[in-house]
């Protein structure tokens, strides 16, 4: 995967006080690099979903266990790279928050949401752990997130 | 800024007036706990303005769905007022816009109560 430009990375605590940084760092950098606020909502609400699910389905709050999360932030957008130390994350056996019996349930849309805004979304699981990538470019293409 | 909620009764319905963000942690609890007061003082009929809701993240939206269906459950009936256009278009991409009684209008949306 070539680099978008400057990379900075941080190793933070399976809380929610990281993922409000995680959150307002992505803000602060998709806001620099000139993004619509339509985009600065799409990615502050994606990079957020991600790291709430490395903090709390991922790690579970372990105290022990850590989140890592890169930023590569370049012309041709932005790029933020979450990893956990979690059980992994089978991407493919998610269930659809769309179809009739699961548009009740209280939980299950973050992953959905991120497909939804981000350009690019990437899953891998790690054994243990998964690592989420999520892109999005400067100029966006209109079509729905591809996954690669 | 997390959330802010305050209570009036118009005409027999409880509107719950949100201001801040309602997401995981303080958030989504303090909405959680705002609607569970309101069910056991025997309020059925609860209009949430979400007028001054700046954000809301998937939590955030499990807590409304966990509202509708608490409110339900106890025979009620739960609206939702003034969506901002992200909560809306939350909503939308979401298909929950299709569960919701959604109303723009103070006004409009006690009459619905009536009906």
């Amino acid at each position: 995967m070539a680099t978008m430009g400057n990379r900075v990375a941080y190793t933070l605590d399976s809380t929610l006080d990281s993922v409000n940084k995680v959150e307002q760092t992505a803000e602060q950098l998709a806001a620099k690099l000139g993004f619509s606020d339509d985009d600065l909502h799409k990615i502050t609400m994606s990079v957020r979903e991600a790291a709430v699910n490395a903090v709390l389905h991922g790690n579970a709050y372990d105290p022990d266990k850590k989140i890592v999360v890169a930023y590569e932030s370049g012309p041709q957008g932005l790029r933020v790279t979450i990893t956990d130390q979690g059980k992994g994350l089978d991407s493919q056996r998610l269930p659809d928050p769309l179809s009739e019996e699961n548009l009740l349930k209280t939980s299950g849309r973050g992953i959905f949401l991120i497909r939804a805004f981000m350009d690019e979304v990437k899953i891998r699981d790690l054994h243990p752990g998964t690592e989420i990538t999520l892109v999005k470019h400067m100029s966006a293409p209109q079509a729905d997130a591809k996954e690669t | 800024m997390s959330l802010k909620t305050s209570t009036r009764e118009v005409n027999g319905v409880t509107i719950l007036d949100c201001s801040g963000r309602i997401t995981l942690g303080e958030g989504s609890v303090v909405l959680r706990d705002s609607i569970r007061e309101q069910i056991a003082g025997g309020k059925k009929k609860i209009l949430l303005n979400l007028g001054d809701v700046t954000y809301i993240d998937s939590s955030g939206i499990g807590e409304l769905v966990s509202a509708y269906t608490a409110v339900r459950k106890e025979q009620g009936d739960l609206k939702l007022l003034n969506l901002t256009k992200k909560v809306h278009d939350l909503l939308q991409i979401t298909k929950l816009y299709t569960v919701f009684d959604v109303k723009d209008d103070e006004a409009t949306a006690i009459a619905a109560y009536a009906k």
